[in-house]
């Protein structure tokens, strides 16, 4: 596949494998937070770790739409479907998500929900226009990538005078998030989950550029290389990252450039401060309530907003006791700290977030990674 | 005056306009018409003759195989196939990779009051030439009709018999260490074939299904005198469903080389776009095969003489692992593990 197998070619990974051995120092170790989801899948799905030195260790962030998603969000979503009889279009991970009550939008939809998977929210645009006579409501989850496609979509609906058509708005930032994370005791005290620097995101950067990470690489003196969602340029992101610490710089570095600018997508960044604005605070699973950390539908665009229409009231609920989500997502603990994980949480019945998604931390070890926690003869 | 009815008069039925009503069900007339005129027209042989209750077969050589499949697919009519072709390849697969020859079909439909009868009659033409290029015979049915909204247009189940000669014993627990597996060709074509038509995307060349029956292909294998011990086709769940299949059975494990697997490009770039691995996607026309290694060169050129073979491939080998798990070394070079598929990928895809 042209433009693809470029970025996913076996002779150059062994080229950069090398290079990165000849790099790293045998007298320490180096962790690195990959933030976002799809290189934490890169990574598991192309066996990425296999061509890293020992000493080389990747902590999995907390940059999964799906992982972050509490379960009181959810619990909004289904009650819309099965109190006030919307149909609700929600992107396909999503449904099978626990929510409370051992719901989920998958159970809710076998209950008689009319509960939707869609690609894109132009298709529920498509299905609010199809079914005038109900209401439709997008579940919109997801960091700054599939915020401006929201953007457009609540702009066309009011265009077209789109009545039935509302938002659950639960767009979440990634900086804000970066930030957690590096405030907490855990990074900042206790040192419990070394941080030697950060693959910073691949397509939340095309949006929002790469200046928003100067500050991280300043103020906290971690360095942060911003890569694609190819294994390639995560090796590549490695090896930069290393001479990085090596050197003792802690820069902002840009290996993705055939994609993100320093200043990203204007026409897309205008788009979003159009339609939405900050809210003051947002639960996330595993981080808690973060201050500025995600997005509600402006004012004017106040009919478009499906918190406002049915008077949602957001009520928080905590997660199963058991589950060790919310320390895997900040990188305290690994998949197989979990007490559950693989024993009565598995894919097909998963009791927290990360257990859901292929981009999860504890799903992608889980389907990729598992065997290599017990010996296996060769 | 009034006209008379002439004598067993009946209007022909309506196959260019008309549509499935709920009398075509109904154990009347109207479903005598319809069985005759459509069904029997296109699929009777002299088994199907008998109109009876139950069907009088002559026993074959061997032991009885049978293997059942209901087909659901949406769309109904599909690049490079149809649910009609699709439920005779299914199943005469299901029987062929047993080793046997399949010879009888039986199929159940339940139909949608509305559904077109224009569209009726495709499905059960291209039934018929399916079931005569498999040399397999139609022999028994069953008509049901729900009303609107309770069905989505036409099910059909199908069963399958063929009988096993003796000698050859096939099953997924029969992989050792040390055996290799083979793939008949490229993976994930039928999969993708729904889903972009689905999707509505358009590509350059169509990406058509593989929908085919392979009970050639299992004859041609089964006569080049390869040590062969599992054959299977892998449909829902992929390549990757299948092997875990065989893996848990066996109580083996597997190690894959994924640039060995053979994919099309126009299926890879779809899968790309979609969001999909290949090897999770379901095939209708292709086998998975073990065989003692010595006699892996027989059986892939044996495989790649047949026409459904032309691409077939050694894929990797069966390792000890009491965990049965399945491993690929990815193209890239790493090492990972290949698993079921969680939920449902692909909802309704045969």
């Amino acid at each position: 596949m042209k433009y693809v197998d470029e970025f996913r070619d076996g002779d150059v990974a062994q080229v950069l494998a090398k290079a990165i051995a000849a790099e790293v120092r045998a007298d320490r170790r180096y962790n690195f937070m990959e933030f976002c989801g799809g290189h934490t899948h890169a990574i598991s799905r192309y066996g990425v770790p296999d061509l890293l030195p020992e000493n080389v260790r990747m902590i999995h962030g907390p940059g999964c739409p799906v992982c972050v998603l509490p379960i009181g969000r959810i619990d909004l979503a289904i009650k819309l479907a099965l109190e006030r009889g919307v149909i609700l279009c929600t992107y396909a991970d999503t449904v099978r998500v626990p929510a409370s009550g051992g719901l989920s939008l998958m159970r809710a939809k076998a209950r008689g929900g009319d509960i939707r998977m869609v690609y894109a929210v132009t298709d529920a645009l498509k299905i609010a226009r199809d079914n005038p006579g109900k209401e439709v409501v997008f579940f919109a989850i997801g960091f700054e990538t599939t915020t401006p496609p929201t953007a457009v979509a609540i702009k066309a609906a009011q265009a077209e005078g789109l009545k039935n058509f509302t938002v659950l708005c639960c767009h979440v930032l990634t900086p804000s998030a970066i930030m957690n994370i590096l405030e907490s005791p855990e990074v900042r005290e206790l040192g419990t989950v070394p941080l030697d620097g950060f693959i910073g995101p691949a397509h939340v950067s095309t949006v929002i550029g790469s200046r928003p990470y100067e500050f991280f690489a300043e103020e906290y003196r971690k360095p942060v290389v911003i890569a694609g969602f190819e294994p390639l340029d995560v090796m590549q992101a490695i090896l930069m990252l290393v001479r990085q610490v090596n050197e003792g710089r802690a820069l902002v570095e840009n290996e993705f450039t055939r994609a993100v600018t320093p200043e990203g997508n204007e026409k897309a960044q205008n788009l979003v401060s159009d339609v939405f604005e900050l809210r003051r605070s947002f639960e996330w699973r595993g981080l808690g309530e973060v201050p500025y950390s995600a997005l509600r539908i402006r004012e004017k665009y106040a009919e478009f907003d499906a918190e406002r229409r049915y008077h949602l009231e957001y009520q928080p609920v905590p997660d199963n006791k058991a589950c060790e989500c919310g320390a895997i997502l900040r990188g305290v603990k690994k998949p197989t700290d979990c007490k559950i994980f693989g024993t009565v949480c598995t894919p097909e019945n998963p009791m927290g977030s990360c257990m859901v998604s292929s981009e999860g931390a504890c799903a992608a070890h889980y389907t990729y990674g598992r065997y290599k926690d017990v010996e296996v003869a060769e | 005056m009034s006209g008379q009815v002439k004598k067993g008069y009946a209007r022909p039925l309506d196959i260019k306009h008309g549509r499935v009503d709920m009398s075509h069900g109904g154990g009347g007339r109207a479903m005598v018409q319809l069985i005759t005129d459509l069904f029997a027209k296109h699929l009777s042989n002299e088994y199907l003759a008998q109109g009876n209750d139950g069907t009088c077969l002559p026993l074959g050589q061997g032991k009885l195989v049978v293997s059942t499949d209901s087909h659901v697919v949406s769309p109904i009519f599909f690049p490079g196939g149809d649910i009609g072709c699709l439920s005779v390849h299914g199943t005469v697969n299901d029987v062929a990779v047993m080793g046997a020859t399949p010879l009888y079909l039986t199929a159940g439909f339940i139909l949608e009051e509305g559904f077109p009868l224009a569209d009726l009659a495709r499905i059960v033409e291209s039934m018929a030439r399916a079931a005569n290029e498999a040399g397999v015979k139609l022999v028994a049915g069953d008509t049901k009709v729900v009303e609107q909204g309770k069905g989505d247009g036409v099910f059909i189940t199908t069963t399958g018999i063929g009988f096993l000669p003796e000698g050859i014993h096939l099953s997924g627990d029969l992989a050792r260490p040390g055996d290799v597996l083979l793939v008949s060709g490229s993976v994930g074509d039928h999969g993708v074939a729904i889903m972009s038509k689905r999707e509505n995307l358009s590509f350059d060349a169509p990406i058509l299904s593989d929908t085919a029956s392979l009970n050639g292909l299992t004859a041609a294998m089964l006569a080049s005198g390869a040590n062969i011990k599992v054959m299977r086709d892998p449909t829902r769940g992929g390549l990757a469903a299948t092997i875990n299949e065989i893996a848990h059975q066996s109580g083996v494990g597997i190690h894959l080389e994924e640039a060995a697997i053979p994919v099309k490009p126009e299926v890879d770039a779809a899968c790309e776009l979609l969001g999909l691995d290949p090897i999770n996607i379901a095939n209708e026309g292709k086998l998975i095969a073990v065989c003692a290694a010595a006699d892996a060169d027989k059986l892939l050129a044996a495989m790649r003489a047949h026409p459904q073979g032309r691409e077939a491939a050694v894929i990797g080998k069966v390792v000890e692992d009491a965990n049965g798990f399945v491993q690929m070394k990815t193209s890239f070079g790493g090492r990972r593990m290949v698993d079921w598929l969680s939920g449902e990928q692909l909802p309704r895809i045969c």
